[in-house]
């Protein structure tokens, strides 16, 4: 057996660290089965809308957190996925083609491997540019690239342009009923297990041996024979798709897609959400999910200056808690 | 298109360039001289419009609230130097982007509970109300003032960085922070001190901007995100790169939004033309930046790493 | 020509006005440990950078094994089977010892684009490393962390890494720095039980180790190549010690400049 992260008593922890993750999903699912029961859809719809920010922060922790890349776009990302659900259910509503020429589905088997092509190329393109640099470069450049492709969803006025785009039916799944508040949180959960799955078999892989290696040492990659370039251009393309694919679930949890999902305010949102979960932690994402929808939906009731107390809470973090929520809950200190 | 018209544009874009430049340069210097990006700088101009916006209304001397508004900005960048960012200095870029990122939050809140949430009008003298004219260009009074004030700005930074003592530690600062350890510099004055001039700067960008449109919470944020453009343009650190960048940056985007819509209608139906061209046009810098960096990865003027 | 793995053609690189590389020549043959050697700032360390491929020549070629890798990256140098060691150790120090070597076993093993298999059941990928590391004695420390280990074991360890590469040639850029006796000569041992299947360009301070296991020695000054010969013969050109040791007493134990 190698044990191959850190020092020797980290097992411990280790083992700690995937109680405190079994409790999240335990909690996570039973909470809207009793809202069901109880007839509260508002809770049921509030823990879909955590488990789908999960995973568009498991995507980014997936560049951020075992890669190193700080990307400051990836809400462009979750935002293409919700325009590419709109679109598309707007087309099927109205029965009309896109672009004159494509005729469009209600499917989401169909809508999401749109989606994920999309983000998939547009990752590529950006990634292409902005990986030839690091540190503050690649923060800023991915910052911009998305404001440009925010922009570019401003001036979609067949689409609404800056007021945006209601979806009228929610787009279809093969199974269930997707209407049904539970059927459709169960879907994103399943989405979110299969991200989370594949995040956990990539960074074990040699892949993610690589990219751990990319994120510790590049030089090290590098006289190792491996391109660093290639290996980081391959996990922002990934990143960007699992954070495409919460955006199309997003957009039709909400009925409605607006340029906001793609503002840098968002890409902020999903970095501090992975922050507060815990960098580069497989589960940090949705401990972190779960403490920002509950401080903006508890917060948020409560005044309309909440964002000055998630100031607070993120100033906080980062000056005293580097380990984010699971480092505190399992006393260990901050990866990597 | 008349000459004119595109005359007019250009000093436009000059104005917004000098507007950006200011910016710029004080997200630049603070990233140069400490190796901190400081996503809060946007914050710092809209406190400083503010700030100007209200001792303007106070005292009825916009000259005062010009003064105040850099001033005040200043201020707060010393509060929030002290407070928060030179914790930050020691640490990677993530905990950076975090921490100055709550600090947008923090500010915008807090500008909210103490100015409202309704935005503020600035009323301009009426010395600086008129418009001259330029040859063949009647031009407003106030967008030379502001053109004026950027070229004085560059100069004195120019003047302040290769001619004072402070630009000597400053330059030395940036080449090696040791050896300014060991020239006997507080260095912890200085950073304050510098990062007290970014944000003076920034205070005055967002006073002399806040004439030209509504003073409001989140005003800095669109700026912020294009003074990086320029920055990144122009080779982060660099003063020279910031100012060429800013200009670069300031007439492309304005001809851009003039220009293409009627360049579409070469081959497009009006209507068409005029989506189409803005489209692109708000993309303009963007592809600008793109195609810069992938000539040049590290800006126009890198400097030294 | 045909013994040699490794040729070094008319090497040039200026910054500015400096020369820091001037028309360098050599050549590292099968069998040997060819040491360069050079007071500082003679330009070691950008012909280094040159050779490992992190610096682009302005003029000149380097061969390996008869192949032009002028224009290679770091990472395509690597896998033709040119193996480096740091003078600053490059090891990842949270990871185990055997994941240090495990990431350069892995470029010569398959390709790293396998995006599922996990590396901890890899056998044949666990099995590559643990020989590089047997190689250089770490086998029963491989659990451990690089963070671990001593000073003059990360120097081991640096080694391994480059021999999980099954490399053609090592580059190693002063490893003897900063070991006590002890490590030290663990590691000429080693070296020396390496050369014949794999030649060795050895950047070195210590003058000592470099008489001892050098069988060629090149002296660079001023990015020029100003003697090259054997061990016995630069030990006793009048040139070298002129122009470059400025001393007449040669039999010195422990380093002659710093």
């Amino acid at each position: 057996m190698i044990n191959s992260i850190t020092s020797l008593n980290f097992t411990k922890n280790m083992s700690r660290e995937s109680w405190v993750n079994l409790l999240l999903l335990v909690v996570i699912v039973s909470v809207p089965i009793i809202a069901t029961l109880m007839d509260e859809v508002y809770y049921v719809n509030l823990s879909t809308r955590i488990i789908i920010i999960a995973m568009a922060a498991v995507g980014l922790n997936f560049a951020l957190g075992f890669g190193g890349m700080v990307s400051f776009g990836h809400a462009a990302f979750f935002g293409l996925g919700g325009y590419v659900a709109g679109i598309a259910a707007f087309h099927s509503f109205e029965g009309t083609l896109f672009l004159g020429l494509i005729p469009a589905s209600d499917q989401m088997l169909l809508i999401w491997p749109v989606a994920l092509l999309g983000a998939a190329m547009i990752a590529l393109l950006i990634g292409a540019i902005s990986l030839r640099t690091q540190g503050v470069y690649f923060i800023m450049i991915t910052l911009a690239f998305a404001q440009m492709i925010y922009y570019f969803s401003i001036s979609l006025t067949t689409y609404g342009g800056e007021d945006g785009l209601s979806i009228i039916l929610r787009n279809n799944f093969a199974i269930g009923n997707s209407n049904n508040p539970l059927h459709f949180f169960a879907l994103c959960f399943f989405a979110l297990l299969m991200s989370l799955w594949l995040s956990h078999r990539m960074v074990g892989s040699r892949f993610g041996a690589a990219l751990t290696m990319a994120k510790l040492n590049e030089t090290r990659l590098a006289t190792a024979g491996i391109e660093p370039y290639s290996i980081r251009l391959v996990a922002f393309v990934v990143s960007a798709m699992i954070t495409a694919f919460a955006g199309a679930l997003f957009a039709d949890l909400n009925g409605f897609v607006d340029p906001s999902m793609l503002s840098w305010h968002r890409s902020g949102e999903i970095i501090v959400i992975v922050v507060l979960g815990g960098v580069g932690r497989l589960f940090g994402p949705i401990a972190g999910a779960i403490a920002f929808v509950l401080l903006e939906t508890f917060l948020g009731g409560f005044t309309d200056r909440w964002q000055l107390f998630l100031g607070l809470v993120l100033l906080g973090v980062v000056l005293f808690a580097r380990g984010g929520l699971i480092g505190l809950m399992t006393g260990n200190a901050r990866h990597g | 298109m008349t000459l004119a018209l595109t005359l007019e544009q250009l000093l436009n874009g000059i104005q917004f360039g000098v507007m950006l430049f200011l910016m710029a340069s004080g997200l630049t210097l603070i990233f140069g001289v400490m190796g901190l990006i400081n996503l809060a700088h946007g914050s710092l101009y809209m406190v400083g419009a503010f700030v100007c916006a209200y001792v303007t209304g106070i005292t009825g001397s916009f000259w005062l609230g010009l003064l105040a508004g850099a001033l005040g900005a200043a201020i707060m960048g010393v509060i929030v130097e002290v407070l928060v960012i030179r914790r930050l200095y020691q640490r990677d870029h993530l905990d950076q982007v975090l921490a100055t990122f709550a600090l947008i939050l923090i500010l915008s809140e807090g500008t909210a509970l103490v100015f409202g949430s309704q935005p503020l009008w600035l009323d301009i003298p009426s010395v600086l109300k008129g418009s001259i004219e330029l040859g063949s260009v009647v031009y407003p009074v106030y967008r030379i003032l502001i053109i004026i004030v950027g070229v004085l700005v560059a100069l004195g930074l120019y003047l302040l960085i290769s001619r004072t003592r402070i630009g000597m530690k400053i330059r030395a600062g940036e080449n090696d922070r040791e050896m300014i350890g060991a020239l006997g510099v507080n260095i912890s004055v200085l950073y304050t001190f510098v990062f007290a001039v970014g944000a003076a700067l920034a205070g005055l960008a967002g006073s002399l901007v806040g004439a030209l449109q509504s003073v409001e919470v989140g005003m800095g944020e669109p700026v912020l995100i294009l003074a990086f453009v320029v920055i990144v343009i122009g080779g982060i650190g660099s003063i020279k790169g910031a100012l060429i960048g800013a200009m670069l940056v300031g007439i492309v985007d304005t001809l851009g939004r003039v220009l293409l819509p009627s360049f579409f209608q070469w081959f497009m139906e009006p209507s068409a033309a005029a989506s189409v061209g803005s489209a692109l046009a708000s993309m303009l810098i963007y592809l600008l930046m793109a195609i810069i960096l992938a000539i040049k990865p590290k800006g126009l003027f890198p400097a030294n790493d | 020509m045909v013994d040699s793995i490794m040729r070094i053609q008319k090497l040039y690189k200026s910054f500015g006005a400096l020369k820091a590389t001037d028309d360098v020549s050599l050549d590292l043959r099968k069998g040997e440990i060819h040491a360069l050697i050079g007071p500082n700032g003679a330009g070691k360390s950008t012909l280094i950078s040159q050779i490992a491929g992190s610096l682009k020549p302005d003029s000149g070629q380097i061969f390996l094994d008869g192949e032009d890798i002028t224009q290679l990256s770091v990472a395509a140098r690597a896998v033709k089977g040119l193996g480096r060691c740091f003078q600053v150790s490059s090891l990842a120090m949270p990871l185990s010892v055997r994941r240090n070597v495990m990431i350069a076993s892995q470029a010569i093993t398959g390709s790293s684009f396998r995006f599922w298999k996990a590396v901890e059941s890899d056998k044949a990928l666990i099995a590559a490393a643990d020989e590089a590391i047997d190689m250089v004695g770490l086998l029963d420390r491989a659990d451990e962390p690089a963070s671990y280990l001593s000073h003059g074991e990360r120097r081991q360890l640096e080694v391994g890494c480059a021999l999980a590469l099954k490399p053609k040639l090592l580059l190693l850029d002063e490893p003897m720095a900063g070991l006590g006796a002890g490590g030290s000569e663990r590691l000429t041992g080693l070296l020396e039980s390496l050369k014949l299947d794999i030649p060795i360009l050895l950047i070195e301070h210590d003058m000592d180790a470099v008489f001892r296991l050098a069988d060629r020695i090149s002296v660079l000054v001023y990015g020029q190549i100003v003697a090259q010969g054997t061990s016995h013969k630069i030990r006793h050109d009048p040139l070298v010690r002129e122009a470059y040791l400025g001393s007449s007493d040669l039999d010195v134990t422990g380093e002659v400049y710093d």
